[in-house]
């Protein structure tokens, strides 16, 4: 199991959603990934995509104009 | 239902009598074959002589056979929606594709717009997706869709809308993916006359044909007025549950909705294309004249979906920010690009893509001065920062309204 950071800032949706896909998709069952993004969108949307794709969100916060999604990947 | 079917068991051939769950499983030998089924003990009453073996009366075979799987290209519209349901209700396991091609109505208007935000922050192909509880991918086509957008075999709809293109393009794309996955077959969301390019009786061949895809593309809400596709063919799903909705009316497809319980669905006007709108596409030409060739970044496609674009100049245009969440937006650019911000009056980022010598800042400056509140002031003071990193402070009198030309706004 590692943490894995993803900079995901001045993109805009779906692009956070996107990139947030594909770094999952490298990860193995039990990794984290904390996604920090500038579209507020991505407070809304990454919990989505984690949700239908049976990942695990840990934690969501608002932070100086930043989103921060931890995401723990899980086996799907 | 009692039916006969052979099978094997322990790599022996056994004569069967399988019951079948009535409710999982509607009367055709067909999803017989493709349904996951348990085979009740008593029912295995012929095994083969030189087996020797009777099953143990714990033996509970569960023989599994492949579920028929599909892949459903999702817009976050409605008829994606409803295509997806109606597939997933004959028992079809269905995983949700969608394409981002930078020219999405989704997400980036509704997160660069301030006054935007009493709405939801919600990308819709995801909520379709949370909504029918199926997987969603998400494939960015940014760059394989230049070509389709510049160089479009069927041509451009009313404005700069490549649709039947695009179209092909997007199922071509989805062909890939199930070969690639293992998946039986795709669903889209196309109605028979719906669409003036994409979907009219004469062009849905041509996008089932030119995309390869062929016989394994299934349109659900239209099925019943085309021709029988490989769905229906090998018994995965039955024509007589699917639908012949044809043209624009949207009532059959508002019913069909209230009939799943789908209330919150999105209905953006105009498609989810920012090329089928005339004023997007009149800026998209414009760069390209511009420019002297047509070619885009996604920055451009980007900037083109913000504020107000003024060329008082054939070799530069003002991007002008309407409201907060756009100067925001630009601000994101301003090193990248010329820039022009008042600053004896509140005004919005004004950016200038293009060329531009001084006399052109000093007029740009008059024109960054005019949309800002020292409008009716004698003087506004403008700084502006070149691309370059050159600072530079005006004092200007802002351009009076008559000597904004209607014909600068793109």
């Amino acid at each position: 199991m590692s943490h894995h950071m993803l900079d995901a800032r001045r993109l805009l949706c779906p692009m956070p959603v996107i990139r947030t896909q594909n770094k999952v998709n490298e990860l193995q069952a039990g990794d984290t990934l904390e996604v920090t993004c500038t579209d507020p969108g991505a407070l809304n949307d990454i919990p989505a995509w984690c949700r239908i794709n049976g990942h695990k969100i840990l934690e969501t916060k608002k932070q100086n104009n930043e989103v921060i999604v931890l995401v723990e990947v899980c086996q799907s | 239902m009692i039916l006969p079917l052979p099978l094997r068991v322990e790599g022996k051939l056994v004569s069967l009598r399988v019951l079948i769950d009535c409710k999982k499983v509607v009367a055709s030998i067909n999803e017989v074959a493709r349904l996951k089924v348990k085979v009740a003990r008593k029912s295995l009453t012929n095994t083969h002589a030189n087996s020797g073996k009777i099953p143990s009366p714990s033996y509970q075979p569960e023989i599994t056979m492949r579920q028929a799987k599909a892949v459903s290209l999702i817009s976050g519209g409605l008829d994606s929606l409803l295509a997806t349901k109606v597939v997933m209700e004959q028992g079809v396991h269905v995983e949700g594709i969608n394409f981002f091609t930078g020219f999405c109505v989704e997400g980036h208007t509704h997160a660069i717009r301030k006054r935007h935000e009493d709405k939801p922050k919600r990308n819709n192909a995801l909520w379709v997706a949370e909504t029918l509880g199926i997987k969603l991918h998400i494939i960015d086509i940014v760059d394989e869709y230049k070509d389709v957008l510049l160089n479009p075999k069927h041509g451009y709809g009313a404005n700069m809308n490549p649709c039947l293109d695009c179209k092909i393009f997007m199922v071509h794309k989805a062909q890939e993916w199930i070969e690639k996955n293992g998946f039986d077959f795709i669903i889209t969301g196309e109605v028979v006359g719906q669409r003036p390019m994409s979907q009219r009786k004469d062009t849905m061949p041509v996008v089932a044909r030119e995309s390869g895809a062929e016989e394994r593309l299934l349109r659900p809400l239209s099925a019943q007025n085309l021709p029988a596709t490989l769905a229906e063919k090998q018994g995965w799903i039955k024509r007589e549950q699917m639908h012949g909705f044809s043209g624009r009316n949207r009532k059959p497809q508002m019913a069909l909705a209230e009939h799943y319980g789908f209330v919150d669905y999105a209905s953006p006007a105009g498609g989810c294309c920012f090329l089928t709108d005339e004023n997007y596409s009149k800026k998209l030409v414009d760069l390209w004249q511009a420019r002297g060739k047509r070619d885009y970044e996604m920055d451009d496609i980007m900037l083109l979906k913000v504020g107000r674009h003024i060329r008082p100049r054939p070799h530069f245009k003002l991007i002008v920010g309407r409201e907060e969440g756009e100067n925001n937006f630009l601000q994101g650019y301003a090193k990248i690009f010329t820039s022009l911000k008042t600053t004896s009056h509140p005004g919005p980022l004004v950016l200038l893509d293009g060329v531009a010598n001084d006399d052109d800042l000093l007029f740009a400056a008059r024109i960054a001065a005019r949309f800002s509140q020292g409008k009716m002031a004698d003087k506004v003071v403008v700084e502006t920062r070149r691309d370059n990193g050159e600072e530079k402070t005006f004092e200007v009198s802002p351009l009076p309204p008559t000597e904004l030309k209607e014909e600068w706004h793109v």
